[in-house]
């Protein structure tokens, strides 16, 4: 079954078209990574899916299972089950991250015309969720992401992505400013959000995360295009011999 | 084909104001204008005593010598005070009790969501575990009705409309009344104290921790009148006492007038815990009509070890101009100012404290959240003042302001004046801005825009609500909630 369906996607940012025609499937089960240098449209791609204002999609579609994610509004196309995890989360100063999340949950499930979902169930949840990530409970109930570090945040994107349960996640550079222990806490929330019914884009750097998250599929982005696509072992390839490599 | 843009915070719409209906009662008012003759009839329709009347008249004759602040910073065109009525009060006899009141009237309470049964909220302790309220209600130029007053005298606690504290405690009223705010204190004050109408006066005897929530809520109903209320609050040494306060008016094109006094007073180790949420009718869209608010607000720590505290929750008005103050006079006396000001479409505001130190070992805490939308203006002015003698004084003021979209304006006027080398006296000050990440990480998340706007600002508020009583919190928060709507598109 495939969850996300990208055909031939062109997408300007102020008028210079930074991604130049990408397709990508990823089917359920699926995990695919997405690898390049800076500047390669890797973020471009993964916020002009979510929606984020300023991106200006020129030509070709992207379906989430039988929905047009590009009609719809940023907050339907979360609804719809598709979740960005940030590359830099921002804070939400006295917005507790109980409250937030609560708010989160019940928007998807009024949209969907269920009710609310009970206090009590929740917050056994997501006391759970956190542990999990190795986060202090105490986080619950400050602000989104006020105070956190950086490792902190990464961390939290994570709670999110398993409190949401979305059907496909795309995680950007949600590797990046972690520890070694951390990174290992972060693969164990990914492998935990793995299952037959989801799908998963990782946007990366580096190797490192993938030892830890076995993708099934490796695509190399370089200047907008997805010039090379493969298995695991294109990442291990790719950290011997540099992008450079690929750049003729 | 473009992708479908998240919402920008700043595209704003029509807001709604559920307050917004009118009371369908006859009512008798003064002709508009303003003389020697209508104080005079003023006092004189509510049956006042002599020394009360020529304290009206007093006021009058110095008002008519005074001018019209123009230091705030506030845009109206000038307001002619021979073109409003005032006084206006429902026909027919005054109501004795709850029964004879205008069904109509009970109607409005009732659709405000205001108890004034007080057998229904006793019948229903089990549906509502929080206590009961006492609530006095103001209707235009009179107090409609006063809940709880017998549970309270048992206590000693004196709550009523300040008409019938003049009749049944003349010397209490006439032993505190302006001596918190003078009547020349201001041009509006002055104009209070002339043609004050109703409002609620509070007694707590020494020693009493006043058994429930004290509250008035102020309605004014009729057109082209203005609101004087008055209240004062006596809090005698050692007692206790939370009061509340909520405000709202129909929708009318036109503006009309409101210019309240309160007077606060605590004595040895008492305690005023006085909490408004304000939400007068502010006027449409487009500017047009909503309150003219300009209120004095001071309490008088006299005593040594006396607390006030205000707290205000302020999104209703065209126009605020408003500066809840305290007076440290008493020896390790602690003033307390919580402010949440919303300002959305047109709407100004004009708010802040004055905190006074004059007592030995006195503290003041000034916690100010202004928030802005819309084409609105909003506006912090606080004044710390440590006096000579006011050894050991200190103060602390954090100001915070937020905007929402890019057409609103904030600003801030801090005065501190000190005449000690003792004193510490801090400052801090935060403006932000509701941001587009804030806002697209809250969409992303399922969260409509409206919610994550009215998510973030509770947020942004929260130090301020804490303060608030439990129920009164939810409220002030709900409200924000409605008066943000249209502030994203």
């Amino acid at each position: 079954m495939t969850l996300l369906d990208i055909v031939d996607l062109h997408i300007s940012v102020e008028e210079r078209e930074i991604i130049k025609g990408i397709n990508l499937q990823v089917e359920a089960s699926e995990i695919h990574a997405i690898m390049g240098p800076n500047g390669s449209g890797k973020s471009t791609l993964t916020n002009a899916l979510a929606g984020q204002e300023g991106y200006q999609i020129n030509h070709g579609s992207a379906n989430l299972e039988d929905k047009d994610l590009l009609k719809l509004s940023v907050e339907e196309r979360a609804r719809a089950g598709l979740f960005l995890a940030f590359q830099y989360p921002v804070e939400l100063p006295g917005v507790s991250n109980v409250e937030f999340l609560k708010t989160a949950v019940d928007s998807s499930r009024r949209a969907n015309g269920l009710d609310d979902i009970s206090t009590v169930d929740f917050m056994k949840e997501l006391r759970q969720l956190v542990k999990k990530l190795d986060l202090d409970p105490e986080i619950l109930k400050r602000g989104v992401n006020e105070g956190f570090s950086g490792g902190e945040r990464k961390r939290n994107e994570i709670v999110q992505l398993l409190c949401l349960k979305p059907r496909v996640a795309l995680l950007d550079e949600t590797d990046s400013g972690l520890d070694i222990d951390a990174l290992q806490t972060v693969a164990r929330g990914i492998k935990e959000f793995r299952s037959p019914q989801t799908g998963i884009v990782l946007v990366t750097h580096y190797q490192r995360l993938l030892e830890f998250v076995q993708p099934d599929f490796v695509h190399v982005m370089l200047d907008g295009r997805l010039v090379r696509s493969g298995d695991a072992s294109l990442a291990l390839e790719l950290e011997a011999k540099g992008y450079a490599w690929l750049q003729n | 084909m473009k992708l479908q843009e998240p919402h920008k915070p700043e595209e704003v719409l029509a807001q709604e104001y559920a307050a917004g209906f009118v009371t369908d009662i006859e009512t008798e008012s003064l002709p508009p204008g303003l003389s020697e003759e209508v104080v005079r009839k003023i006092s004189e329709l509510k049956s006042e005593p002599d020394w009360l009347t020529e304290w009206r008249v007093d006021a009058f004759h110095k008002w008519l010598e005074m001018e019209e602040p123009k230091w705030a910073h506030l845009e109206y065109p000038a307001i002619d005070f021979q073109d409003i009525s005032y006084f206006a009060r429902p026909k027919g006899e005054p109501p004795k009790s709850l029964d004879e009141v205008d069904p109509e009237i009970l109607q409005t309470y009732e659709k405000l969501g205001i108890p004034l049964h007080e057998q229904k909220m006793l019948a229903g302790v089990a549906e509502t575990e929080s206590p009961p309220v006492a609530v006095d209600a103001v209707f235009d130029s009179v107090s409609i009705a006063t809940t709880f007053k017998n549970t309270l005298r048992e206590h000693g606690v004196i709550f009523c409309s300040f008409s019938e504290a003049v009749e049944s405690h003349p010397d209490l009223v006439r032993q505190y009344l302006g001596k918190v705010v003078p009547i020349r204190d201001n041009f509006y004050s002055a104009l209070n104290s002339a043609v004050f109408s109703d409002g609620s006066f509070v007694y707590v005897p020494k020693g009493v921790r006043c058994p429930m929530e004290l509250s008035t809520y102020f309605r004014i109903n009729a057109a082209n009148t203005g609101q004087f209320e008055r209240t004062l609050i006596i809090a005698d040494e050692g007692s206790y006492v939370s009061y509340l306060e909520g405000c709202t008016a129909p929708m009318r094109d036109e503006n009309q007038l409101h210019a309240a006094v309160v007077e606060l007073i605590a004595l040895d180790d008492a305690e005023i815990k006085y909490s408004t949420v304000q939400n007068w009718y502010p006027g449409d869209e487009h500017g047009r009509g909503g309150i003219y608010n300009f209120v004095t607000k001071r309490g008088m720590c006299r005593g040594a070890h006396s607390h006030i505290s205000w707290t205000q929750v302020e999104t209703g008005s065209a126009i605020t101009w408003k500066y809840p103050s305290v007076i440290l006079r008493g020896d390790h006396s602690v003033g307390e100012f919580y402010s949440v000001a919303l300002t959305n479409n047109h709407q100004q505001a004009d708010t802040g404290t004055k905190m006074t130190h004059i007592g030995k070992n006195t503290k003041s805490t000034i916690i100010s959240k202004g928030i802005s939308a819309g084409k609105s203006s909003n506006a912090y002015r606080g004044l710390v003042r440590m006096n000579p003698g006011a050894h050991n004084a200190r103060n602390f003021t954090q100001c915070d302001s937020l905007l929402i979209g890019s057409e609103c304006a904030a600003h801030t006027f801090p005065y501190i004046e000190s005449k000690r080398r003792d004193s510490i006296v801090e400052h801090e000050a935060t403006a932000t801005r509701v941001s587009e990440d804030q806002m697209f990480l809250c969409q992303q998340r399922g969260i409509d825009p409206e919610k994550a706007v009215s998510m973030i600002v509770n947020g942004f508020c929260k130090e301020v609500f804490r303060t608030l009583p439990m129920e009164f919190a939810m409220e002030a928060s709900k409200l924000l909630e409605v008066s943000l709507e249209g502030a994203v598109g």
